[in-house]
């Protein structure tokens, strides 16, 4: 696998090119219409409350950043684990990761009160806050993708490859961490406030990050032409069985987390509310993940194995992902606050005791497509000018 | 021009310059977060840190149907009237019934001014802060509307201004798309006054006071009937305290 091609040549599939683009920039269009209303009206436009203040924005923005943290795993695997028939794969890896960052940080820049004050974020930090460390985790991460990106393509600094892969895959171990414990460092909400949920973000980025490189390596290797661009079959094959083990590892996080909540009785009556009395966060955590976001992908990727039945699990842990965070997210904010222990509330000029409604509006729903319009257009872009497609000889 | 060699070779210097330019600039914005370009102190203002402003919230004596200490604060600090999920309530009156005694009890919930404040932990840009006299609060030049103080306040007191404010007063400043919650009514108590809502209680039902000053009545009154955080466990130390539940 000496050589590799550009996917979609400039020639030959400049329809496909302009097709593709288009559907990004009417997503970023739409984004761009949410922002400016937003801006003018301020979030009264949106479902989001004063119960529920992270919405479906953050929803989108979270799995993006997670996910770009995981999609680095084919990079690592060839760099940190020299596995070097992974190599040819890294350049594509890196620049996912890289524009599925940008796409989830745009969603939760576009969604700040007060956008115009990015500034004042860049230039005061709060050592205190996960937000202000996320804020170099995440820059951090894309200075070194970049630099990675380039030991990979220039020879004279090919040298520093495995030295800047080592890098980037400690520095995404750290940065998915600080994602997890931005809800793990919340004391006073009970669906949060624990470190288990750095690993268990961990986890899921694996699975994550893996669908959608095993989806993207395949579209990109189609738009290509190029049949010989495909895994081949003994790496297809470890391919499935890591996606697998990523699959299982994630959902064991996702267990234990519930059982610790379950033991512990001060914790036990928000799992218990998104397990099995949560309405539409119970129906996504138990039907959107648990059944079609891994157990589904888990039997088709060991039990069915074969190219098309691990191309729906990738799909089909991209969508359980996203219900897994919405019933993460919204539910945990939904499920009400107890500032009162051993109390029952009567009346409350603020809903206190009360599950927490939400219903998203559509700049919110715009503002996350956006998001999405921006990764994707970031790594159209890319896949028309570099050569990711490698080509066996 | 090109040169002959550039033509030879098909390499355009003009786009490579124009690519490097880019790829500067791109490195620049990159790494401008690192970079420091303001050092500007915390707000803490003329406090006096060798005072500690509190509450007691006694219970007992609330009367559930009175809203009164809940219009004094919207009247002083320019708040309109919470009509729906998105209105700011930086007071709040709840009425409790203990789940074994079947007692019942009323009272106002506002910011605790807690000595370990959550909102001020989780605050990336520092916006909330606490003054060397205990009381927390935002400042709306740096807040850029994250809304992580309003996740991590485990009393829910903080809220987050979703509309354009048209009721705002010269002495309190709020503004949409900023985080907010109760000031303690610094802006009466660095005159000498009393919390608004703490004035306008009819049944002394609050008072409040330096909770570093063992003869002021705050600490004579815990002293007699006392009184405890919400959420003990927590360890925030909460300057607003309660008697009665």
């Amino acid at each position: 696998m000496a050589k590799s091609m550009i996917a979609l040549n400039h020639y030959a599939h400049a329809v496909r090119f302009w097709q593709l683009m288009g559907v990004w920039l009417l997503l970023i269009a739409g984004a761009a219409a949410a922002f400016f209303s937003l801006e003018h009206f301020g979030h009264a436009i949106t479902g989001m409350t004063n119960h529920i203040v992270w919405g479906f924005p953050h929803v989108i923005a979270i799995f993006l950043i997670v996910a770009a943290s995981g999609v680095l795993n084919v990079a690592s695997i060839a760099s940190v684990f020299g596995r070097t028939d992974y190599k040819p794969y890294a350049p594509l890896s890196a620049w996912m990761s890289i524009a599925l960052l940008i796409g989830g940080l745009a969603v939760l820049v576009l969604d700040l009160g007060k956008p115009d004050r990015l500034t004042v974020a860049m230039t005061h930090f709060n050592w205190t806050s996960m937000f202000a460390w996320n804020v170099f985790l995440y820059t951090g991460l894309l200075a070194l993708a970049v630099v990675y990106l380039w030991t990979m393509y220039d020879k004279r600094v090919s040298g520093w490859s495995s030295a800047a892969g080592i890098a980037v895959f400690l520095w995404r171990l750290v940065l998915t961490s600080g994602t997890g414990l931005i809800f793990g460092f919340l004391v006073g909400r009970e669906g949060y406030g624990t470190a288990l949920l750095a690993p268990a973000f961990l986890a899921l980025s694996f699975a994550w990050g893996w669908a959608l490189f095993l989806l993207a390596q395949e579209g990109v290797s189609r738009w290509a032409g190029e049949p010989s661009a495909m895994l081949d079959e003994a790496l297809f094959t470890r391919a499935r069985q890591l996606f697998a083990v990523f699959l299982a590892a994630a959902l064991y996080f996702v267990v234990i987390y519930h059982l610790t909540n379950l033991y512990f009785e001060r914790n036990a009556a928000f799992s218990r509310f998104l397990l099995f009395a949560g309405g539409e966060f119970t129906f996504l955590f138990w039907i959107g993940y648990l059944l079609l976001g891994a157990l589904l992908p888990l039997w088709l990727v060991l039990g069915m194995g074969d190219r098309a039945s691990v191309r729906w699990a990738a799909l089909l842990t991209v969508f359980g992902g996203i219900a897994f965070l919405y019933a993460f997210i919204i539910g945990g904010q939904a499920w009400p606050l107890q500032p009162f222990v051993g109390y029952e509330v009567l009346s409350s000029g603020f809903d206190d005791g009360q599950v927490a409604i939400y219903q998203p509006h559509w700049p919110e729903v715009l503002l996350a497509l956006g998001g999405i319009g921006v990764s994707g257009l970031l790594i159209t872009l890319a896949v028309r000018v570099w050569p990711f497609v490698p080509v066996r000889t | 021009m090109k040169t002959t060699a550039e033509h030879d070779t098909g390499v355009d210097q003009g786009r490579r310059r124009w690519l490097a330019q880019l790829g500067l600039m791109s490195g620049a914005t990159l790494l401008a977060p690192g970079i420091h370009l303001l050092a500007i102190p915390p707000a803490e203002g003329a406090a006096d840190g060798t005072k500690r402003w509190g509450m007691l919230i006694d219970a007992t004596r609330c009367d559930p149907n009175c809203q009164l200490c809940v219009t004094a604060c919207h009247e002083e600090n320019g708040l309109p009237p919470a009509t729906d999920a998105q209105a700011v309530r930086w007071i709040r009156k709840v009425t409790l019934r203990e789940e074994r005694s079947n007692h019942q009890v009323s009272l106002p919930m506002m910011c605790l001014h807690c000595a370990h404040p959550p909102c001020r932990d989780v605050c990336p840009t520092g916006a909330t802060f606490k003054r060397k006299d205990g009381v927390v609060l935002v400042d709306r030049h740096l807040c850029i509307g994250c809304r992580y103080c309003v996740m991590a306040c485990p009393y829910k007191a903080r809220n987050f201004v979703y509309g354009p404010v048209t009721t705002q007063k010269n002495e309190v400043p709020r503004g949409m798309g900023c985080a907010e919650g109760c000031t303690l009514c610094v802006h009466r108590i660095d005159r000498g006054k009393l919390p608004a809502c703490v004035e306008r209680c009819p049944n002394q039902a609050l008072l409040f006071g330096d909770l570093n000053d063992p003869t002021s009545p705050i600490r004579r009154r815990m002293a007699e009937i006392g009184a405890r955080a919400l959420r003990p466990e927590l360890r925030l130390d909460p300057a607003v305290r309660v008697h009665g539940v």
